[in-house]
């Protein structure tokens, strides 16, 4: 007996459009809560758009229409009397280029606690510290907790981020090439890291990087000119795509 | 030489050419103000005293002073300030991180540029017709301090964008992504970031206020005036409007009088301006 589990993210019939722009074509895609699902695809293919429908990010951009749901454990986050701050705080996001505040490392983590209105030191203190660890960062920074996050590296400002990211404890994060800006060594440290936080949380990455997606993530789907080409196990994609045009992006033959 | 050495060297030429353009320009600008300043500080030098700037004008030059137009001065443009800062920058912030950017907020920056740029004269004018006819406020130093306030308000607004405009996306995106509101980003993020900048332009704007003359001309500030604003209702004078009585006067005395004040004036200037400096570089720090 199987009990079918609710996905934790789903859009039915979605299209997007920036202006005269059709971005997102007709998109439905279900995603079960704790996977890890990796969004592939050339460069504006929509993937980016598609993971910042969760959040709301593309709201900020004037000329933007949506059609269609995008449903967050069951509850349309555009339709229905969800706030838009709610669901951000739920769904938590890390960016491409770490984006940290130019405050000090404790305030940066801290942030999202205050601006939802907690204000007990304590609780804030003991929250800064476990997403520090989660974000395993704690260990290099714990000493130095009042200095500018602006002095961490690159790589360090984007665990930051990460850390920041999981103080307001979301259920899932959104990852929006979380690698890409980093060199080798940070990137390696931010997979192993997914690998860890995929445990506790739903998160959905972009990637343009085939190994990443192959190593972190559970399910991928293929983007390609504002479609949904194909969405399955990442096994399945990598190995034994049902797609020719799959087959040819994942293999370098386009993209 | 073959066509390489020929290039190179033209290249060289030009590039030495413009550099010694840049030169002159800058030491033409440079001489030009330096004679300016030694001029005026000859002829008015030997006037200044604590006697000249605590005193009120008069018919003798020798006891005249600009106690009057010192402190019409510092209160008409302390509330011009007051008035169109707040505004300024609410404007900015609304054009910037509220208002969409469609035809009708393309129109209103345009218009906001132009108004920057439309002669004091005119708001002078503007200020009479309103605030003094209109809102009865008479030749008040209220009425001075809403016509100087709407003549810096454009200045302002485009400062206070610029520095907004500034701010990085991706500290927006960072403060929405954990739950911020629209209100919370600018008041945590955008406008800390930004003060230094916005800072700067407001101090620029108040220069610009302290050496207008023209709009409160026309709305018939007094020019002989022997007594220290009692109220925003008083009737007032300011620096340059005594300077300017004093130069049109035919007596040599009169005019080492203006002089010392231009001296007061520029002082005045300098010290906010190197106010606006010290405190950029602390904030930016």
């Amino acid at each position: 007996m199987t009990i079918r589990q609710m996905p934790a993210l789903e859009t039915r019939n979605l299209n997007l459009h920036y202006g005269t722009n059709h971005a997102l074509k007709n998109i439905s895609l279900c995603i079960s809560e704790n996977f890890v699902v990796a969004l592939i695809g050339p460069s504006g293919c929509g993937k980016s758009t598609y993971l910042r429908l969760f959040n709301r990010m593309n709201d900020m951009i004037d000329g933007v229409r949506i059609d269609g749901d995008v449903l967050f454990n069951g509850k349309d986050i555009y339709k229905s009397n969800l706030r838009v701050e709610h669901v951000r705080k739920k769904i938590g996001m890390v960016f491409q280029k770490p984006n940290p505040f130019p405050k000090t490392i404790f305030e940066n983590v801290a942030y999202g606690l205050k601006v939802n209105g907690i204000s007990n030191k304590k609780f804030i203190e003991e929250t800064v510290e476990k997403s520090l660890k989660q974000a395993a960062l704690w260990e290099e920074v714990k000493d130095n907790l009042k200095k500018s996050a602006l002095a961490l590296s690159g790589g360090q400002q984007q665990r930051l981020c990460i850390a920041r990211a999981l103080a307001v404890e979301p259920s899932v994060l959104l990852m929006d090439e979380p690698a890409s800006a980093l060199d080798p060594l940070s990137s390696a440290k931010i997979e192993e890291l997914i690998y860890e936080l995929k445990k506790k949380y739903t998160i959905l990455i972009v990637t343009h990087n085939m190994q990443q997606a192959a190593r972190v993530s559970d399910k991928t789907a293929f983007f390609y000119l504002g479609q949904l080409i194909e969405y399955n196990d990442t096994k399945q994609i990598f190995i034994n795509p049902k797609e020719e045009r799959t087959q040819n992006y994942i293999t370098g033959r386009f993209g | 030489m073959n066509s390489f050495e020929i290039h190179a060297l033209k290249q060289r030429t030009k590039n030495i050419t413009f550099q010694v353009a840049a030169i002159i320009g800058l030491l033409f600008a440079v001489i030009v103000l330096l004679l300016l300043l030694i001029n005026v500080f000859e002829d008015g030098w030997q006037r200044l005293s604590l006697q000249f700037i605590s005193s009120y004008p008069s018919r003798k030059p020798e006891v005249a002073g600009i106690i009057a137009g010192l402190a019409g001065s510092f209160f008409m443009v302390s509330l011009a300030a007051l008035l169109s800062v707040p505004v300024g920058i609410g404007a900015a912030i609304y054009l910037e991180e509220y208002g969409k950017k469609n035809r009708l907020g393309k129109f209103i920056e345009i218009n906001i540029a132009n108004l920057a740029g439309v002669p004091s004269i005119v708001y002078g004018l503007l200020g009479l017709g309103l605030f003094v006819r209109w809102f009865n406020l008479d030749r008040s130093i209220l009425a001075g301090s809403l016509t100087m306030s709407l003549l810096i308000m454009p200045v302002i607004i485009i400062a206070t964008r610029e520095a907004i405009k500034a701010v990085p996306q991706g500290i927006r995106e960072a403060s929405y992504a954990v739950g911020a509101t629209k209100w919370q980003t600018i008041w945590h993020h955008l406008l800390p970031i930004s003060f230094p900048t916005i800072l700067t332009g407001i101090i620029l704007a108040i220069s610009r206020a302290i050496g207008e003359t023209a709009p409160l001309i026309t709305i018939g500030a007094l020019t002989y005036v022997t007594f220290l604003p009692k109220s925003i209702h008083s009737e007032f004078t300011i620096l340059p409007i005594q300077i300017f009585n004093w130069v049109s006067r035919p007596q040599q005395a009169f005019h080492e009088n203006a002089a010392a004040a231009i001296i007061v004036l520029i002082a005045f200037t300098l010290m906010l301006n190197s106010i606006a400096i010290i405190l950029r570089n602390k904030f930016s720090k």
